[in-house]
């Protein structure tokens, strides 16, 4: 997996999204044991208190689960995941609407900027 | 304990320089801190006195409930900001010397590392490059079992994959019970793997957060924060 991270954010939300994603378009499989916590700390080369916070709180959102003494799997229905993700889409989609807004766009350019861009078929 | 680390109005005047101005500040177990300050800020000072190498002129310092002294010495692991090591000797030969030395060293983990870094083992160390050198120590001090590791500047001279190499090792040997202390001015590198930032300045402790707080609370990255914070 490809940990890469926006220093300027908080980094727990930001393992929380990239694991969500894994989990949802199933480069993370429904059931798999997840990577230890220190793996994933070495493979994004970050505080393994982070990852620690991060699997907590995916478990709050009913993303994963956590094995007594064997570790982090990732719960049979993947429903919470995809709302994670739909969640996220909302907010990217939220976030470049803004950015268009300040450029100056009404949502009719938006919309023919779109369409250019995807070379005429929406 | 939730205090491996107290420090109550800690003091420190050289002459008639303030060097530290009283200090407060408690460190948890299970941290990996960073001091981040401007050169003369007094991060040194502060490490030199939590190892009990300079007395304060006021206040106090506990390490797990000890005051600096041979109690502490035993859990601490600390790693210097100029060389420490008899240059006329081998890696190899530090390596047994701190085997004798430090209940809690780990000489198979020393030879590991010294082995995936590449450093030579049975060269002299006056004769090692500078940033072999500061491997050598490095692994030296990761390499004990202690309760708190202080590192003063341990990436200074290294190159940025064997930094890379560095930051996975304080992962590695990441244990809860276990803080690590790191003061550095090269914050980009280093804090994706910190807990907490404190910052210093002329003396003062300016600011203590976790370091999401900081990406949360300013919208910028810790080091973004510093140059803002610091800047002239």
């Amino acid at each position: 997996m490809d940990w890469k991270l926006d220093k300027s954010r908080p980094i727990c939300p930001q393992l929380c999204e990239l694991i969500c994603v894994a989990v949802a378009n199933g480069t993370i499989v429904a059931g798999e044991k997840l990577l230890s916590v220190r793996e994933i700390a070495l493979a994004a080369g970050v505080n393994p208190n982070t990852v620690q916070k991060s699997f907590e709180e995916l478990e709050r959102r009913g993303v994963i689960h956590s094995v007594r003494g064997s570790g982090w799997y990732v719960n049979e229905n993947t429903n919470a995941a995809a709302v994670e993700v739909n969640s996220l889409r909302m907010q990217r989609t939220r976030d470049y609407l803004a950015a268009m807004a300040q450029l100056g766009c009404d949502p009719e350019q938006i919309n023919q900027y779109l369409k250019e861009c995807q070379g005429g078929t929406l | 304990m939730s205090e491996l680390l107290k420090i109550t109005g800690l003091t420190k005047r050289y002459s008639n320089v303030l060097a530290l101005d009283n200090v407060d500040l408690t460190v948890g177990p299970g941290k990996i801190i960073g001091i981040l300050g401007p050169n003369g800020s007094g991060k040194t000072t502060l490490i030199k006195l939590i190892n009990g190498l300079l007395t304060p002129t006021k206040g106090s310092i506990l390490i797990n409930g000890s005051a600096p002294g041979v109690e502490t010495k035993k859990v601490v692991s600390y790693l210097p900001d100029n060389n420490f090591l008899p240059s006329w000797m081998t890696a190899e030969q530090i390596v047994e010397l701190f085997s004798d030395f430090y209940a809690d060293f780990r000489p198979e983990l020393a030879y590991k590392m010294l082995d995936q870094l590449g450093v030579p083992k049975n060269m002299r160390l006056k004769n090692l490059s500078k940033g072999n050198k500061e491997k050598v120590c490095l692994i030296l001090v990761m390499s004990r079992n202690a309760l708190l590791y202080v590192l003063d500047e341990p990436i200074a001279a290294v190159d940025p994959a064997t930094r890379d190499y560095v930051i996975a090792t304080i992962i590695n040997n990441y244990n809860p019970n276990a803080t690590v202390l790191i003061s550095t001015h090269i914050i980009s590198d280093i804090e994706p793997v910190l807990d907490e930032a404190i910052f210093i300045n002329r003396g003062k402790v300016v600011l203590h957060k976790t370091v999401d707080e900081i990406r949360q609370e300013n919208g910028m990255s810790v080091d973004g924060l510093f140059r803002e914070v610091f800047k002239w």
